[in-house]
């Protein structure tokens, strides 16, 4: 079976992001950018699935800048065959996103795409989904543990209640949630060999798909701070402060 | 304008969240209808028609919905579109997992858990854990949309909608449920309750989280906890409160233990009252806490529940 990992370059997690003064958006100029964290996860589960044999072929796919490549190299060096690198400066929507992912599943002939629940810098966990609905593939998302056997795929999934399970018929596409597994690190010898595999480079143009933007971003502007209160010295002082204020 | 509300329940009841739904819902103008998708859903549909402000109720009962697993709710609301303008749901996990497949079908970008309604087409939403807020202009002709719940009051009752039953169409044959792992708690909802009592890292083991069970039932609050606290097993996954868990914002939200990393402030910077209890004076959660408490856990959180 060939897995199909769609990887982001986003902010780094640890970094807090700043609006720009102009409210055109996040500055992004000399940050750490790293891979989306859900991605190091669909990266790591479709590794294991080579290491398991479940996976015939790994390929890394990532939309984005000229620096995109380094994310796909990081994934290359944990263990994935080969990326694909879609060029563009724009950061594009979902949908398009899904539209062009569609586009080399179907290339490839690949029957499971892992992606991540959520980019942590837009925050729209809508992609994974998306492109299930264009392939008409079912999908399994938020998942916590996966498990392939034969043509089938049983996903358990973090859910709003607790977990709850899913069988889908592949071809799939799964969503990773933050415990289906713990990503490894590249080990160096692993990062120099990642430099011999291969990246097709790719523009959204070659997919013929129109990513003209639906969301105009009007402004981006800095939320309603929270200004940090008293430090009170006991529990008694607490407890007094918290009935004045009316909540308990 | 016609937009459609999916609503939030379990077969039997229906959720604070519909009622949240329904308010972004008529912020944004028009005829309100709401749709309750799953298996006999009678109870949950009389509940929705009294939701104030809604026309119509619309019900859809089939095997296939019981629980509305994402390709059955795309095959349901996707025909219905072609007579609404919009369809919003709240962003929890059951309606987030299948809303973008329908903004797939209609071809058009999902407006993913939005904190404020300027326009029918102008909407506010949170990025990049909250630390930013954009204000989004969709050119989509109809819009899909999620709702953080927790930025919205509840639609008010008094209302006495009509409702209709709709044919289920065919059932995906793709995906199946085969089983459910729930949480068993007699506590209110993490996502409704009027207190939120959270643990963290700094709570140490899941026979340590007896003490934060213990507060939180003193205080008739829900139990929440920071990531790291779920991945150490401490508690169950569906208690996470943060940037990829759950969003809340109660009258009064305890964080014990928990050190304030940017995805955890996410989900609960929001709250009315917040009070962290830390031993380090230094962590980040003391400056978003109204009240901090510079102390051992495990020697105030007992004091406290016995002064309550
Ligand atoms: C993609 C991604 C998504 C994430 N999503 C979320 C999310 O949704 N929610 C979330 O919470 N996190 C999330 N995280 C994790 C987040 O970055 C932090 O790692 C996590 O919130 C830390 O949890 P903590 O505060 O319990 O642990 P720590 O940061 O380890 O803090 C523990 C705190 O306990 C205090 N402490 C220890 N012992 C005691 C004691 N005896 N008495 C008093 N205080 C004590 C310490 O001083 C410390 O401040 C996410 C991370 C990533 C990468
Ligand atoms: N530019 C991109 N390139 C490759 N994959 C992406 C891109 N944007 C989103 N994805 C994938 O879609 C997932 C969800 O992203 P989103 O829907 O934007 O929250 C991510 O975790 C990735 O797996």
């Amino acid at each position: 079976m060939k897995v199909l990992v769609p990887v982001k370059r986003v902010l780094d997690y640890n970094v807090k992001a700043r609006v720009k003064a102009d409210q055109s958006g996040v500055d992004l100029s000399n940050v750490k950018m790293s891979m989306n964290p859900f991605d190091e996860i669909s990266v790591e589960e479709a590794v294991r699935m080579k290491e398991a044999g479940t996976a015939t072929e790994a390929i890394v796919v990532s939309i984005g800048p000229a620096k995109a490549q380094e994310t796909i190299r990081t994934a290359l060096a944990i263990g994935m065959d080969r990326g694909i690198h879609v060029l563009t400066d724009e950061d594009l929507e979902p949908l398009a996103i899904a539209k062009i992912l569609k586009a080399i599943v179907e290339a490839e002939d690949a029957q499971l795409v892992i992606a991540g629940k959520q980019a942590i810098d837009n925050d729209y966990g809508a992609t994974g989904s998306m492109l299930a609905a264009m392939l008409d593939w079912p999908q399994g998302t938020f998942a916590n543990t996966v498990e392939t056997s034969g043509g089938s795929m049983t996903v358990k999934r973090e859910v709003d209640g607790g977990l709850q399970t899913v069988k889908l018929t592949l071809p799939a596409v799964v969503t990773t949630d933050l415990r289906l597994n713990e990503p490894r690190y590249a080990r160096l010898p692993d990062i120099m060999k990642a430099k011999k595999k291969t990246i097709d480079a790719k523009t959204p143009e070659d997919f013929g798909v129109d990513t003209t933007p639906r969301l105009k971003t009007v402004k981006v502007t800095e939320p309603a701070g929270r200004s940090a209160g008293v430090i009170v010295e006991n529990v008694e002082e607490l407890v007094a402060s918290l009935k004045k204020e009316g909540v308990i | 304008m016609a937009i459609l509300v999916v609503a939030e329940h379990d077969n039997t009841d229906l959720k604070d969240a519909t009622h949240k739904t329904v308010t972004a819902a008529k912020q944004m103008g028009g005829d309100v209808d709401i749709l309750v998708a799953g298996k006999n859903i009678k109870d949950v549909m009389a509940q929705a028609a009294k939701i104030d402000g809604v026309r119509h109720i619309l019900g859809v009962d089939h095997d296939s919905l019981t629980r509305q697993l994402a390709e059955a709710m795309q095959a349901v609301i996707v025909p219905l579109m072609s007579e609404y303008d919009a369809v919003i749901a709240p962003d929890t996990t059951a309606h987030k997992n299948y809303m973008p497949r329908v903004a797939a079908k209609l071809d058009v970008m999902q407006i993913s858990s939005i904190t404020g309604v300027e326009s029918a087409d102008t909407f506010i939403r949170p990025i990049y854990a909250g630390n930013a807020m954009a204000t989004v202009k969709s050119s989509d002709a109809k819009k899909v949309i999620t709702v953080r719940t927790t930025a919205f009051d509840a639609a008010g009752e008094g209302g006495s909608a009509d409702d209709k039953m709709l044919d289920a169409p065919a059932a995906p044959t793709t995906s199946q449920f085969v089983s459910e792992e729930l949480t068993k708690s007699d506590r209110p909802e993490l996502a409704a309750a009027k207190i939120v009592v959270s643990g963290g890292r700094g709570v140490g083991s899941a026979e340590n989280f007896a003490i934060i069970e213990s507060l939180a039932d003193k205080l008739g609050a829900a139990v929440g906890a920071s990531r790291a606290a779920v991945d150490a097993g401490y508690v169950p996954n569906d208690y996470q409160v943060g940037q990829t868990g759950k969003s809340v914002a109660p009258e009064l939200y305890i964080a014990i233990g928990i050190s304030g990393a940017i995805q955890h402030l996410a989900g609960m910077k929001d709250s009315k009252i917040i009070v962290a209890i830390n031993k380090d004076e230094d962590a980040p959660i003391f400056q978003v806490a109204d009240y901090g408490l510079v102390a051992d856990l495990f020697k105030a959180v007992p004091e406290l529940d016995a002064a309550l």
